[in-house]
């Protein structure tokens, strides 16, 4: 019987996502542009969200919008309305976005003329946490209705996020949403990171966050020219 | 449901160093961390799908799970976390969320029978 052998190559699985992405994120980088991913599950706001976020950052800064999902460019369409320039991306079957996919999607889209990029990934909480796409943050978001306890559910990608966003909020009474809970499932699986509370639809708890993005964008830039 | 795309990633990655070396590939082994958003059962199904047809077919993916290692601020350690469910130091119970280890997706060997 022939003795078995192991030979040692090291080799990481996803490296060539990682190299396109680390290309994409030195891009952003030498455009100035701050470039901020959405992840959550179907269903929880991400386009409506968006859509504000576009709508309010638009006056004050040049923004545009990627939004994959399986078909439809429905959520292309909505963000449309913002104004701000959005390309779909349709994915087909595949239930995230890869780097390549991002990078393609930028072939035509002149990223010197852009302060924020926004990126929405397929809703979707589990595959696209393996997928490093150039960004600088990476926003999860949950809604009130969705239950406390989602972080634990999903806490890979809730501990690969910058930052969470709780959306809906409008709709918390009427869920009878624990605030405290939530905060403490997500501290459990990424203790410190940043939260906001808000309603997309109302308006409430919105000007944190945009100041927040703002901040993020001027300290990115103060460090590319230091 | 990645696995399957992560699976063929596996495969391509597997192919081309035992290419390089001229090896027959018996088995492969990966290195798979708890926070690699991975399911090691649907990989291993996937696996089998990815590599029929190749010349891997036939062959085993042979998978050791890593856990998440956190650098614990207040007892200036390494830990390893029980639960990823739980980023607290196992210790002393202070959150710790600086990951050392535990997103690994890595083919870390191929197997090969020796003649």
């Amino acid at each position: 019987m022939a003795e078995p052998r192991l030979v040692e190559v090291r080799r990481n699985v996803l490296k060539q996502n990682d190299v396109i992405a680390r290309a994409l994120r030195e891009r952003f980088r030498a455009a100035g542009v701050f470039v901020v991913s959405l992840v959550s599950s179907p269903g929880s706001g991400k386009t409506t969200f968006l859509e504000k976020t576009l709508t309010e950052l638009q006056p004050r800064y040049r923004v545009r919008a990627l939004v994959g999902d399986l078909a439809t460019d429905n959520d292309a369409r909505r963000l449309a309305r913002s104004r701000a320039p959005v390309k779909q991306i349709t994915t087909g079957t595949l239930c995230h976005l890869e780097a390549r996919m991002v990078e393609s999607a930028l072939l035509d889209w002149d990223l010197d003329q852009t302060d924020f990029l926004f990126i929405e990934n397929v809703g979707n909480l589990v595959c696209p946490a393996s997928y490093d796409l150039g960004e600088n943050l990476r926003l999860v978001l949950m809604s009130v209705t969705e239950g406390e306890d989602k972080p634990q559910k999903y806490p890979t990608i809730f501990n690969s996020a910058d930052v969470v966003v709780i959306t809906k909020d409008d709709l918390a009474r009427a869920v009878e949403f624990d605030g405290e809970a939530a905060r403490r499932s997500i501290e459990s699986v990424r203790p410190g990171i940043e939260i906001f509370r808000l309603s997309a639809k109302t308006g409430v708890g919105l000007q944190a966050y945009l100041d927040f993005l703002a901040e993020r964008l001027s300290a990115q830039r103060a460090l590319a020219h230091s | 449901m990645h696995e399957l795309s992560i699976a063929m990633g596996i495969v391509e990655a597997a192919l081309d160093e035992a290419k390089q070396r001229n090896l027959e590939v018996s088995a492969v082994h990966l290195r798979l961390g708890a926070l690699s958003g991975v399911v090691k059962d649907a990989l291993l199904f996937s696996y089998e799908v990815a590599s029929r047809d190749t010349p891997l077919e036939g062959s085993s993916l042979v998978i050791e799970e890593v856990p998440v290692v956190v650098f614990c601020a207040r007892c200036q350690q390494r830990r390893v976390l029980a639960s990823v469910q739980s980023f607290t130091c196992p210790d002393c119970g202070a959150p710790a969320g600086d990951v050392l280890q535990g997103k690994e997706l890595e083919v870390f060997a191929l197997e090969v029978q020796h003649g």
